[in-house]
């Protein structure tokens, strides 16, 4: 693995996208960054700019108003940087994908890496989809 | 002039400062880690993250701003610091650069890494980084007449020299500053004013993640913001040397001095760490009246503490 990977794989960034969402895979992101899971012994730090973001948390269902929203963030988000899809709304549209409002689920909109299925996916579930990820990605 | 271009880019300049730094924030975070009950970044970390940005990141120019100030202040601000680094390290460390009157010197220099971020992030043209930046300036309107009065009372308390080798000199003769009442209140004062300049939490008001989202540095990414990132690391070696060589006797690096400098070090690294830990950020009015007011009586405190001998 080149010096490239290695510090990319070692120092992801999260930037946490929230569409219309119930709220509760939004809790269980931020249960995800609290002390008890402690995800930077991994090197991942919650971040607030898309500017400085290396992973985007993108969960909920993505409506009219979110998917200009989204397009931007993951625009002024510099490259390399990866999708994840958090929930079954953000998957595939869940509970919320027969609603009048729905854009579409996020791959519809932006290209993503990994889905982490699950209404809402327990914390365990998340960090697991993202060391998939790494796994996928950086071998 | 190859031995000057040494001391810049090596030790302990550039090189020196800048890996030192991140092993300090290493430890700033490993113990923010340990006060949380959680385990914390590996070592090497600091690193990781500066080549990521360096190597691997690219870089986002503003569209509307001006893309060559906006490029051009991480590169100043990390010049500015590791000049700083060179003229604070190598007296501290009992090496005579012969030049008297560097702590002005040192004063100026220590403004250039705010300053240029400031000009930075007005270049960027970004509403928050603006915000950010008018932030960082009434936070240094507030801090810095404390830090001149504190490099003022330290000269005073060194019969009026001018040289940051004699100051410490005559501590190791005399013992050192902090020693006296007026030492630790002067102590006390500069571990804030280091906090401020750090822009550490209770005074991260120009970064605020959570309402301006790292405000004066928004708009950067890539090679640029890992400059950013790497001056930070080289203030966090500096300025808690400064203390060390202002109140604490300088940094020898003679035989088993070395562990009691690094201890030294490590114990102003570990102050600050605790106070970010322990406390909430503070709005603007605070924190100007906080050291216009507060730290500025404690300094003419220690002023006159120090003129009648304690
Ligand atoms: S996936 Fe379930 S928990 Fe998550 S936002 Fe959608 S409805 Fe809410």
């Amino acid at each position: 693995m080149g010096i490239k990977s290695l510090c990319l794989k070692k120092s992801l960034w999260l930037f946490h996208f929230g569409g219309a969402s119930c709220n509760n895979c939004d809790i269980e992101i931020l249960a995800c960054l609290t002390p008890r899971f402690d995800v930077e012994r991994f090197g991942m730090l919650l971040i607030g700019s898309p500017r400085h973001a290396d992973v985007i948390l993108v969960n909920g269902s993505i409506n009219k108003r979110d998917e200009q929203r989204l397009l931007e963030v993951y625009e002024a988000a510099a490259k390399p940087c990866f999708v994840v899809a958090i929930g079954a709304c953000g998957c595939t549209g869940g509970i919320f994908a027969e609603g009048h409002t729905f854009a579409g689920p996020v791959d519809r909109i932006i290209p993503v890496d990994a889905y982490i299925p699950g209404c809402p996916p327990k914390p365990e579930a998340i960090l697991a989809g993202v060391v998939k990820l790494v796994k996928a990605k950086f071998g | 002039m190859a031995e000057h271009l040494f001391y810049f880019l090596i030790f302990p300049g550039l090189l020196f400062a800048g890996v030192a730094g991140g092993l300090l924030s290493w430890f700033d975070r490993k113990v923010t880690a340990w006060v949380q009950f959680r385990r914390g970044p590996v070592i090497m970390q600091p690193f990781y993250d500066f080549l990521k940005l360096l190597l691997v990141k690219e870089t986002i120019a503003p569209a509307r701003g001006s893309v060559l100030t906006f490029l051009s202040a991480p590169v100043a601000g990390m010049f500015g610091a590791s000049i700083s680094a060179v003229f604070v390290l190598l007296p501290a460390f009992g090496i005579t650069s012969g030049f008297r009157g560097d702590i002005i010197v040192i004063f100026y220099l220590l403004t250039i890494p705010s300053l240029s971020w400031i000009i930075g992030a007005l270049a960027s043209g970004n509403p928050l980084a603006s915000v950010g930046a008018s932030r960082e300036i009434k936070l240094l309107i507030g801090f810095e007449l404390t830090f001149l009065l504190i490099f003022a009372t330290v000269i005073m308390k060194s019969d009026m020299s001018i040289s940051l080798y004699e100051i410490i000199a005559r501590q190791q003769e005399s013992g050192a500053l902090i020693g006296s009442l007026s030492g630790v209140l002067l102590f006390i004062a500069l571990l804030f004013c280091i906090q401020a300049k750090m822009g550490m939490v209770p005074f991260d008001i120009a970064e605020a993640e959570t309402e301006l989202s790292e405000g004066t540095f928004i708009e950067y990414s890539g090679p640029p913001y890992a400059l950013i990132k790497f001056t930070k690391y080289i203030m966090l070696l500096v300025l808690p040397a400064l203390a060390a060589a202002f109140l604490l006797g300088g940094l020898p690096l003679t035989g088993i001095s070395i562990l009691w400098s690094l201890l030294k070090i490590l114990a102003v690294v570990l102050l600050l760490t605790l106070i970010r830990n322990t406390n909430p950020r503070v709005k603007v009015g605070q924190a100007m009246r906080f050291f216009l007011i507060w730290m500025n009586a404690l300094v003419i405190i220690a002023i006159i503490l120090s003129r009648l001998g304690l």
